[in-house]
C-alpha cells in the first residue's frame, strides 16, 4: 500500500470510529438522563399519591429543567454536551440548557435586550412550533368531536 | 426486579431516541434548535395518531423525558380542552406547556443572573 492510500485508509477508519463513539456517548448519556427522570417520576408518585398523572409528569419535567438550567449555570452541562451531543440536546434538560446558556452568554449585553431577548434564540422556535401544533391539534380534536 | 426492568427500558428507549438525534447531527449537521423542533413535532404526531401511549407504557421516562414528551403533553392538553369547547380546544394545549415553559424561563433567568458565562460559544 502506498503512503497516500494508507493515509486515506487511516482517515476513513478514524472518521468511522469517531462517528460510532459519538453514538455510544449520545445513547449512554441520553439513557442515563431518562433514568434520572424515571427516578423522579417514581419518587413523586410515591410522595404525592393524590396528584393526578399529568401533574406528576409536569413536576418531573420542571425538576429536570431546574437541574438542566443549574448544571448549565455551573458550567457542567456544556462540557457534557461537547461529548454527548444528541444525548444532552434531546432530553428536556437540553431544552433548559438552550434557554439558560444564551441567557448567561448575552447577560453582558444588558438584562432586557441581552439576556431576556437572546434567551429565546433556540427556545423561540420550540415555543412557536409547540403553540402552532397545540392550536392545530385542538382544532382537529374539536372538529372530530362535532361528528361524534 | 420489575422496577429495575422499568429503568432498563427507560435507558434503552431514551438512549435510542438520543442516538437517532446524534445520527442526524452527524449526517446532516443539523443545529440543536432544528433537532429540538423536529423531535417536538415527532412527539406531537405520535400523540395525534395515538402510538405515543403505547411507547410510554413500555418505556416510561425513556420517551417522556426527551422533548418528544413535551410534544405529547401539548396534544394531550388540546384533547382535554376539545371535550369542553372551541375556546378550550385552542388554549388548553398551551396551558399544558405552562409548567415546562415557566420553569425554563424562570430558572434560565435566575441562573443567568447568578452565574457568569463559562464558554465563549453560543
Amino acid at each position: 500500500m502506498e503512503d497516500k492510500q494508507y493515509m486515506e485508509y487511516v482517515h476513513t477508519n478514524a472518521q468511522k470510529s469517531s462517528h460510532i463513539m459519538t453514538l455510544v456517548w449520545a445513547f449512554t448519556v441520553g439513557g442515563i438522563i431518562c433514568c434520572i427522570g424515571q427516578g423522579f417520576a417514581d419518587l413523586f408518585k410515591f410522595a404525592l399519591p393524590e396528584w393526578e398523572k399529568s401533574k406528576i409528569a409536569a413536576l418531573v419535567s420542571m425538576t429536570m429543567i431546574f437541574l438542566g438550567a443549574f448544571l448549565t449555570g455551573i458550567g457542567v452541562y456544556d462540557k457534557l454536551g461537547a461529548k454527548a451531543g444528541g444525548g444532552s440536546i434531546v432530553p428536556i434538560t437540553g431544552f433548559a440548557n438552550s434557554v439558560a446558556s444564551p441567557a448567561m452568554e448575552f447577560n453582558k449585553e444588558g438584562i432586557v435586550l441581552g439576556m431576556m431577548a437572546k434567551m429565546f434564540v433556540v427556545a423561540g422556535p420550540i415555543i412557536v412550533a409547540g403553540t402552532v401544533s397545540s392550536v392545530v391539534s385542538g382544532l382537529i380534536f374539536w372538529i372530530i368531536g362535532l361528528f361524534n | 426486579m420489575e422496577m429495575f426492568l422499568g429503568y432498563l427500558k427507560a435507558f434503552a428507549i431514551g438512549g435510542l431516541v438520543c442516538m437517532i438525534a446524534q445520527i442526524l447531527i452527524n449526517k446532516t449537521k443539523m443545529t440543536s434548535a432544528r433537532i429540538l423542533v423536529m423531535f417536538l413535532l415527532l412527539g406531537v404526531v405520535m400523540e395525534l395518531v395515538g402510538v405515543f401511549k403505547y411507547i410510554e407504557n413500555f418505556a416510561g421516562a425513556g420517551i417522556t423525558i426527551p422533548i418528544t414528551g413535551f410534544g405529547s403533553t401539548i396534544v394531550k392538553g388540546a384533547r382535554e380542552g376539545a371535550k369542553i369547547g372551541l375556546f378550550e380546544a385552542v388554549t388548553y394545549g398551551f396551558r399544558s406547556m405552562a409548567g415546562g415553559l415557566t420553569a425554563a424561563i424562570f430558572f434560565g433567568f435566575v441562573f443567568a443572573l447568578i452565574f457568569k458565562s463559562h464558554s465563549k460559544k453560543v
